[in-house]
């Protein structure tokens, strides 16, 4: 009773009841945190929830979408005919250099098919647009329009046409989230192209940098180098380009040089992105083999006493090549 | 009770206003400056109808940020939940103070909703932000005038107790 009445007072809010009040949703608060950590069912709610979800994904989108419409419209004839022209000698250039890989290509397949590889030079990708979504506090993910609708995987590496921009964390029906290179908990393989030298880049977590945390005091590693993702690891296939480092300085440790490097991805300006479709062939250990036991033809059937080896008696057969077989 | 109801809507409007400017971007350039919309709101809507808003609003608010925002569930419905909390222990005397103590409580009640969430950050094992994610709830606090005499023009026109 006595609470009751001081609840309802109004120059004295405060009661016991509120505050238990309060324990309880922190509590709640807390559990799901706890439980969404640990499992990260959060996904398979927002999957669900996506019909709500993604219409308001594009409802915030319009703004940056207006912005870019209000900029092609209002820009003037000269910027357009300027970049139009830069545009074209983009391609001019592009198409030339591509008519002298294609030889290249060729031959390189040719090679490659001697070598037993079956890793193609050939693109197979999808196109996307980012939709202009803030996700939180993190800026490092991106909103693209396409989702499980349209075959959208987990663990798609997202490239543009300058680099790598980072890979598929969450996929809903018509949107998918991608993680940036630069996200503090993204880590990409590279090699870096002039030494050779293979090292992991990190996101970091001050702007929209690289950082090479482990590179060896012996490597020789120099500003302007420019990393390329080393296909390790089975998630980005190798090849594309990375990033470009900027600075090589000591580590915290003293065990390390500690590098940092540029993204080469447009990663705040990129409207269009592209999905690669074929993942990266996994890398490790060879599938272990099923142990070779007689060929079917000669192998006992089980079942059927048509033919049983004349060199066994036929009670024992059973119990000696089964287990080879078998496993 | 249509009245009832049109300030129900209105309310929620509100809120959900809130929370889609949550989604909407920046320029990088004033990524860092973006204030926290849903904060902002429902702490206008509990110094002014605290009787509307109580701790379970607050959580659902919050709970629906986390869905739109897909970092971890329950960590904004904590924030928001703690946040309104203080709002409604001090609201009697929010509600009379002059703007720019009404400012200050707003800085002092987002800094401590920014060190909660560093807490959680801390201890879902994330990386220390940079030193530019302290300035939001500065912008926050100076954006809070403009924003609650706007609330307030709107409310006074819909005549929304």
């Amino acid at each position: 009773m006595a609470l009751a009445r001081e609840e309802n007072s109004p120059l004295f809010a405060g009661s016991v009841a509120g505050t238990l009040r309060l324990i309880f949703y922190l509590a709640l608060a807390m559990v799901l945190m706890v439980l969404d950590h640990r499992n990260g069912w959060l996904w398979r709610l927002r999957y669900n929830a996506a019909i709500v979800v993604e219409p308001i994904y594009r409802l915030a989108g319009l703004p940056s979408a207006g912005m870019r419409t209000l900029s092609v419209a209002f820009s003037d004839r000269k910027s357009l005919t300027e970049q139009n022209q830069r545009l074209r000698e983009d391609l001019l250039l592009a198409n030339a250099k591509l008519n002298r890989m294609a030889a290249v290509a060729e031959q390189n397949q040719r090679l490659k098919g001697l070598l037993d590889t079956q890793r193609s030079l050939e693109l197979n990708v999808q196109l996307a647009r980012v939709i202009g979504v803030d996700m939180g506090t993190s800026r490092h993910r991106l909103v693209l329009n396409r989702g499980d609708r349209d075959g959208v995987k987990q663990g798609q590496v997202v490239i543009d046409a300058h680099g790598v921009i980072g890979q598929i964390v969450d996929v809903l029906p018509t949107t998918a989230v991608v993680m940036l290179v630069t996200d503090p908990n993204h880590a990409v393989p590279v090699v870096i192209e002039r030494t050779g030298l293979r090292t992991v880049a990190y996101g970091s977590r001050e702007g929209d940098q690289l950082s090479l945390p482990n590179v060896p005091m012996a490597a020789d590693v120099k500003a302007g180098d420019k990393l390329l993702t080393s296909g390790l690891g089975g998630r980005f296939p190798s090849g594309f380009p990375v990033g470009e480092i900027r600075s090589v300085g000591q580590s915290a440790s003293g065990m390390f040089l500690e590098a940092r490097a540029r993204p080469t991805a447009d990663i705040d300006r990129s409207e269009d992105v592209l999905l690669l479709h074929d993942q990266a062939e996994p890398v490790g250990p060879p599938i272990p083999s099923t142990p070779a036991g007689p060929p079917a033809g000669l192998a006992p059937a089980p079942g059927s006493s048509s033919a049983p080896p004349p060199v066994s008696p036929p009670v024992a057969n059973p119990s000696t090549n089964a287990p080879a077989v078998q496993p | 009770m249509n009245r009832q109801r049109l300030s129900l809507m209105w309310v929620s409007g509100t809120l959900a206003f809130g929370l889609l400017s949550m989604l909407v971007p920046l320029p990088s350039v004033l990524q860092s400056f973006k204030p926290y919309w849903p904060a902002l709101v429902l702490l206008y809507w509990s110094i002014e109808s605290g009787d509307r808003i109580t701790l379970g609003v607050a959580f659902m608010v919050g709970l629906c940020a986390d869905l739109l925002d897909g970092v971890l569930l329950g960590e904004q419905a904590l924030r928001l939940c703690a946040l309104v909390f203080i709002v409604l222990r001090f609201r009697s005397r929010l509600r009379f103070f002059p703007m720019w103590q009404q400012t200050l409580a707003v800085l002092i009640l987002l800094l401590n909703d920014r060190v909660l969430l560093l807490i959680v950050r801390t201890f879902a094992g994330e990386a220390l932000p940079p030193a530019s994610w302290w300035i939001s709830p500065f912008v926050g606090a100076a954006l809070w005038p403009f924003l609650f005499l706007l609330l307030d023009d709107l409310r006074m026109r819909f005549r929304i107790q």
